[in-house]
């Protein structure tokens, strides 16, 4: 089908393109950005006057919960969710139930989602069989099915041995490893170690629980050169390993989610368990941090961390609920309220959830990696259309995730948040459009 | 964030629901230790009852095993003429997979006036409070590591009782600090009473230096630790202590930590020697000082009743 975009701002962060214009778009394709001749005969034509045209959002971290935790949601329900968050691609780690650790469970869930169309998903395959730290997985074959790298999710890996052959044997064909830094005996605390949980007698995870782990994983890929994705971070000592192996050049990236970027261990309040998250809420140093470090492009990618949890297994005592939130609908609200708090421009914003997440994917996104998350003649027509003066209300009503608990309902903050999404086209079909206001 | 309203106090800043004494305005903390001062008496009398709460049902829900405290709770309840329904809900819902929402929900139903919580988990009374029909109180009788409130205040009863004043008073507490509710509660009775010194002692792992955040010196060593106080206050220790790997023995820790005679001489001449219960002879307190002439242990159980008959008739006679 054929669509028109048109008298939008065109915002693409790779190229640094930003005009007032429009965008034809036939075949899936981007056929032309700027003026577009007036004999393109569209079928639909979409008006973005006032609105952003940038390239759809690509999250990092987003758990569907397909397979095994259909209760908390759905594969359909949590790429709407995707989709009405402006969200065109996400990466999706393997703790499901069972885990991806087989090709045959990411053929089922890549065809499933295709048939979908509402989103691309990447899935990370598991790096261990089982997660549980011990056999790698046949990391070749799940390559083929379509996983764009391997990970643990949040099951560290024990045993240093096994963390170091697995990567050896990923770097010997390139794979890329997603590791969230996280000292399995120290991270066992349900807050982060501070004055707050002191206070509230809630068991602490230490800034070392991230930083040992950290200087293990830094260490092995100095000796072995595999590439390493760090999953997460939450600290500001976290980040300052960062910075020093980017110095050293070495071959890692890093992202951190919207409930750090944003919110701090004070938050708790009287045991909110909408806060309870992992990686736990740190101190406002490490906010500051990490805000700072995702502006300078230390960390390359903002992520939403969208965990759905269900009522039942949030409505407890801190300590025992769930950990987790839903973020992508939240994803780009969030990303411009923190790109107007450092005082960015919007493509330097949307850099961190574009085309910073795509060069973090590199060359498994195969043919993608030249047009995903970018505006570009000629690659494939994955666009969000927002309107950034628009605010909205986040309730349990408005979110089409069947995750409903986040720390930033308005319930809770009292504030709207900025940005709204009127379109979302995945493939130059139209996944998600706004109700007309 | 909203800076959310503390939820044991109504609009009014009266007290609705005993969770923690954190925030709670002095002239509260004041009134609840006057008030058991008045309910003393009647734990003296034949007829040990008065009826202001004639009429109501209180609901003990212990989701963590005591006997204790869920006694004296009941004896303070009966004697203010409550009805009193004990629930010893680790035997019963919980094990059968009934959420905890769910079993609030049903006991709601049964007409229930205040809840008595104990939670092995912080802040659950918390979560109870918020879900809980308006009309009904929560009593928090010890959540997780948090808090202890009513620990906390017959605590606060008791050195009231045999020091008078708070402001010139060097409390040391002394033990497992870290996972103690007891400890948390006494601090910040004692900060919000006007206590100037207050001394946490215990070796670093139960101990941590990150308590000074909670207004405490923290001591390592025992002798420096209550050198010149006039409180002392013990905590039991957890025999998981052990396991944790946070001490090597019971014995050894008596030996630095445990109070004898002897290091009891560091203390002023008049301290007091206090204990929540129940005491491991030999292990954090010698016997001697347990029974000895410094020793308040007995009185804080007597005092403990009427702190608890205090906070369930004022709350129950503050509307949300």
């Amino acid at each position: 089908m054929k669509i028109l975009i048109k008298n939008g701002r065109l915002i693409d962060p790779a190229s640094g393109r930003d005009e007032v214009g429009d965008v034809a778009i036939a075949a899936g394709r981007i056929l032309t950005l700027g003026k577009v001749s007036a004999d393109f005969q569209a079928a639909r034509t979409i008006d973005a006057s006032g609105c952003i045209v940038a390239p759809g959002l690509v999250d990092l971290a987003a758990r569907l919960r397909e397979p095994g935790h259909e209760h908390e949601g759905m594969l359909e329900s949590e790429l709407n969710a995707a989709a009405a968050g402006g969200v065109t691609s996400l990466v999706c780690p393997p703790d499901t139930d069972p885990t991806l650790d087989e090709p045959g469970l990411v053929d089922m869930l890549k065809f499933r989602a295709r048939k979908l169309s509402l989103c691309r998903l990447f899935p990370l395959g598991a790096l261990t069989r089982g997660l549980a730290g011990e056999v790698l997985t046949e990391m070749a074959e799940l390559t083929e099915s379509g996983c764009v790298g391997f990970s643990q999710a949040e099951v560290p890996i024990q045993d240093t041995l096994v963390l170091q052959r697995a990567l050896m044997y990923a770097a010997t064909f390139g794979y890329t490893v997603w590791l969230r830094p996280q000292d399995g005996w120290l991270g066992k605390g349900v807050a982060a170690s501070g004055a707050v949980a002191t206070r509230l007698g809630l068991s602490g995870v230490p800034v070392i629980a991230e930083t040992i782990a950290l200087q293990t994983i830094l260490e092995l890929v100095r000796v072995t050169g595999a590439r390493v994705h760090l999953c997460r971070l939450s600290s500001a000592a976290g980040v300052a390993l960062l910075r020093q192996a980017k110095a050293e050049g070495l071959p890692v990236t890093a992202d951190v989610s919207i409930n750090s970027l944003h919110l701090t261990d004070v938050d708790i309040g009287f045991f909110n368990p909408a806060m309870r998250l992992t990686p736990p809420l740190r101190q406002g140093g490490d906010r500051d941090a990490l805000r700072a470090a995702l502006a300078d492009g230390t960390l390359d990618a903002l992520v939403s961390d969208h965990t759905p949890v269900d009522e039942d297994a949030k409505n407890l005592p801190f300590g025992e609920a769930e950990p987790g939130a839903t973020g992508l609908e939240l994803l780009l609200s969030l990303a411009l309220k923190w790109g107007a708090d450092s005082g960015l421009a919007l493509p330097a914003t949307l850099a961190r959830v574009t085309s910073d997440p795509v060069r973090v994917l590199g060359d498994a996104l195969g043919s993608l990696s030249s047009s995903a998350g970018r505006l570009v003649v000629g690659g494939v027509a994955d666009v969000c259309v927002f309107d950034p003066a628009a605010t909205w209300v986040v309730t349990s009503k408005a979110l089409a995730s069947q995750g409903k608990h986040t720390p930033f309902a308005f319930e809770a903050t009292g504030t709207a948040l900025p940005g709204r999404v009127r379109a979302t086209l995945v493939a130059g079909t139209v996944a998600y459009e706004a109700a007309a206001a | 964030m909203l800076h959310k309203r503390n939820p044991q106090l109504n609009h009014h800043g009266e007290l609705i629901h005993l969770l923690s004494i954190e925030g709670l305005p002095r002239d509260v903390v004041t009134h609840i230790l006057d008030t058991a001062g008045t309910f003393l008496s009647v734990n003296d009398r034949e007829v040990k009852k008065v009826p202001l709460l004639r009429g109501k049902s209180v609901f003990n829900l212990f989701f963590e095993n005591s006997t204790r405290t869920r006694t004296t709770f009941e004896i303070a309840a009966k004697r203010l003429s409550a009805d009193v329904i004990n629930l010893d809900i680790a035997k019963s819902s919980a094990s059968k997979g009934e959420s905890l929402l769910d079993t609030i929900a049903n006991l709601s139903a049964m007409h229930a006036d205040m809840f008595v919580v104990r939670h092995s988990e912080s802040g659950a009374p918390y979560l109870i409070a918020q879900h809980c029909a308006p009309h009904v109180h929560v009593v928090n009788a010890g959540d997780g590591r948090h808090a202890h409130p009513t620990q906390g205040l017959l605590d606060m009863y008791t050195i009231r009782h045999f020091k008078k004043d708070f402001t010139q008073l060097s409390v040391a507490i002394v033990g497992d600090i870290v996972h103690s509710r007891v400890a948390r509660s006494d601090i910040h009775a004692l900060t919000t009473l006007g206590v100037p010194d207050i001394r946490a002692v215990g070796p670093k792992t139960l101990v941590p230096g990150d308590l000074k955040g909670m207004g405490v010196r923290v001591c390592h060593d025992m002798a420096e630790g209550i050198r010149g106080a006039d409180v002392i206050i013990m905590l039991r220790l957890q025999n998981e202590r052990m396991s944790g790997a946070m001490l090597p023995s019971a014995g050894e820790f008596f030996k630095n930590y445990g109070l004898t005679e002897d290091k009891l001489r560091g203390a002023k001449p008049d301290a007091i020697v206090m204990h929540p219960g129940p005491i491991n002879r030999g292990v954090e307190i010698d016997s001697s000082v347990a029974d000895g002439a410094h020793s308040v242990i007995l009185p804080q159980v007597t005092f403990g009743i009427a702190v608890r008959m205090a906070v369930m008739s004022i709350i129950a006679g503050n509307d949300a």
